[in-house]
């Protein structure tokens, strides 16, 4: 069917609009590239948009001068390892298992499920339960009390229940072992709603830096995210140029900064691409239930 | 019927083994701590512990009650969270159908690519790139004063009268476009053969979307809003926390944050759960209140 006169504009209005749009997302974060590239006393006059003015890659050299990011990375890879296969474990066997109708005492948990969605202890209780557990400064506080989200067994569950029993029977018969059963033939089969999971969780776990910030005070168990919260609130600036103080005087704390958030941004702009077609219909899954 | 209770239980046994580990997460990690509220009446002090803590009713909550500093700060939370709800709740949704009304292809995927993105920046990153862009040499007054729109850069962060316009817009940049991804769902279970219908009987663009795309989500919209209203208070901790200065803390410190500063650097550990309590409570009223209202007007509800 031909577009009509008032369609056609409106097509040529929402094109417009959608490319004003698109740019006031991009152009900031190009501009961060930019002055990351730049020379940081020559940024301080202003005026740089889309290019350096003064190219450099002093920035980027300083802040890998500086030891202590590689230990923060080195952290933050872990943790986003460790919590998701950890998650993906925990809330996916107790979905799993309260897929079951039959399951003892599956009312009584999706009960305690949703009054937990509601009704939060908040930040200081919890914070006197994670401490007096002794997860404060351990490795563990990034990662055991974020394995069991009620939120994502509700999506997996719902996901397993979609599944057809045939496959299941069949291995029952064979003697699988429940166990077996889940981790062969189960969650192979869930990898689209898994990988959904797991880009939200890495996510949470690639980007958080508050529960250091309330638990950590050991140095060398500071992720990437803390590094630069200190590095933003000055506390760290210091730290790193002095790492750097022998290669020359083009950086400032400012061009340093945008060049450790960049490091930091990189991984999840590289990975973010690939798994979008799956967190998108991962979210169709979960969200929309008619 | 015990025994049998215990046989079933038993020939279950791989399936409970399954879901306990998660079940006893959750005991400890939500329900134990909603037992330490209790500390919110006493005057706790964490060398007793909340046994021997002296019981002191409801002494905590008057006293926030009592305090300006604590109205100071409820002000900014709800500024900041009705400048959002009002600016950005619309959008989002004028966003999603117009993402909606442009042509498969790869400029429809790559604008939803490109509006996504922001989502998933920790707030750490976009706070830093926000003081950058907003710094008197950053890029938004270098923007400025190139189109003589200013002559003096403006000090957007360490002006307190500017920092409620900075929250809510870099929070509607970081997530407007993550807010269209539910509606643009909702918007693709639409029957296509109602635009057909509406073409033939004449409908233009604009009357497609307001008699048929509109109500086509309005259930999506209305479940969005109310879950909106019950987090008006839940104003945005890493925000704040990296948006802070020492210039704008007094138009920036929002509960959350409040609640931090005063029982973890300062250590009142009993008046800041007593703060985070009012804060909870509101929020379910709140939330309740609008799910009753929406069910009054609308006929749908989420519960």
């Amino acid at each position: 069917m031909p577009l009509e006169r008032g369609e056609r504009w409106f097509q040529i209005f929402n094109v417009i609009f959608m490319c004003i749009f698109v740019a006031v997302i991009i152009f900031p974060l190009i501009n961060v590239i930019a002055l990351s590239l730049n020379d940081g006393y020559d940024a301080m006059k202003g005026g740089i948009y889309l290019y350096p003015r003064k190219f450099t890659l002093v920035n980027y050299e300083t802040i890998l001068r500086d030891h202590t990011i590689y230990r923060a990375l080195g952290v933050t890879v872990m943790k986003t390892l460790v919590g998701v296969a950890g998650h993906l474990v925990i809330t996916g066997m107790a979905a799993y298992a309260m897929s079951k109708s039959n399951l003892i005492g599956r009312k009584l948990f999706i009960r305690l499920g949703i009054i937990s969605m509601f009704f939060y202890g908040g930040l200081i209780p919890t914070f006197l339960v994670i401490k007096s557990l002794g997860l404060a400064n351990h490795f563990l506080v990034y990662v055991i009390p974020v394995l069991y989200s009620f939120y994502d067994m509700i999506i997996l569950m719902n996901f397993f229940r979609g599944l057809p029993d045939s496959i299941e029977e069949s291995a029952k018969i064979d003697g699988a072992s429940v166990f077996q059963i889940f981790f062969k033939i189960v969650m192979p089969l869930s990898l689209p709603v898994f990988a959904t999971i797991a880009l939200f969780h890495g996510v949470y776990q690639w980007n958080d830096f508050f529960v250091a910030k309330l638990y950590v005070t050991d140095k060398s168990l500071y992720p990437i995210q803390y590094y630069l919260y200190q590095l933003l609130t000055s506390t760290g600036a210091a730290n790193a140029s002095k790492a750097g103080v022998y290669i020359s005087k083009a950086f400032t704390t400012q061009s340093l900064q945008q060049a450790t958030m960049i490091i930091t941004t990189l991984p999840i702009m590289l990975v973010y691409p690939f798994l979008q077609k799956y967190f998108i219909s991962g979210m169709l899954v979960g969200g929309v239930k008619e | 019927m015990n025994l049998k209770f215990i046989d079933r239980l038993k020939a279950q046994w791989q399936l409970q083994a399954m879901v306990w580990p998660g079940i006893l997460l959750m005991i400890i990690f939500s329900f134990i701590p909603m037992f330490g509220l209790i500390i919110a009446f006493q005057d706790y002090s964490p060398l007793d512990g909340f046994r021997n803590s002296e019981f002191v009713g409801l002494d905590n909550f008057k006293a926030f009650l009592g305090d300006s500093d604590f109205y100071n700060v409820l002000t900014n939370t709800i500024g900041i969270s009705l400048l959002k709800l009002l600016i950005g709740f619309p959008l989002e949704i004028v966003l999603a159908i117009l993402i909606n009304e442009l042509r498969t292809g790869p400029f429809k995927k790559f604008s939803q690519t490109v509006s996504y993105l922001p989502h998933f920046l920790s707030w750490v990153i976009l706070g830093g790139m926000f003081i950058t862009w907003l710094s008197s040499s950053g890029l938004v007054n270098s923007l400025l004063m190139a189109l003589h729109l200013t002559n003096d850069p403006i000090p957007f962060l360490t002006n307190p009268n500017g920092y409620w316009w900075v929250a809510t817009l870099s929070d509607i940049w970081k997530e407007v476009g993550w807010g269209t991804i539910l509606y643009l769902a909702a918007m693709a279970g639409i029957d296509p053969s109602l635009y057909e219908a509406a073409r033939v009987d004449g409908a233009k663009k604009l009357k497609q979307i307001r008699y048929i795309t509109l109500p086509g989500i309005s259930h999506i919209i209305v479940l969005m809003f109310v879950l909106r209203v019950g987090s008006v208070l839940g104003s945005n901790l890493e925000q704040a926390l990296v948006l802070q200065n020492g210039s704008n803390i007094h138009r920036s410190e929002v509960i959350d944050l409040y609640v931090y500063h005063l029982g973890l650097t300062q250590g009142d550990f009993s008046f800041a759960t007593a703060v985070g309590i009012f804060s909870s409570v509101v929020s379910v009223i709140l939330l309740l209140g609008a799910n009753f209202l929406t069910k009054r007007v609308n006929d749908s509800s989420i519960f």
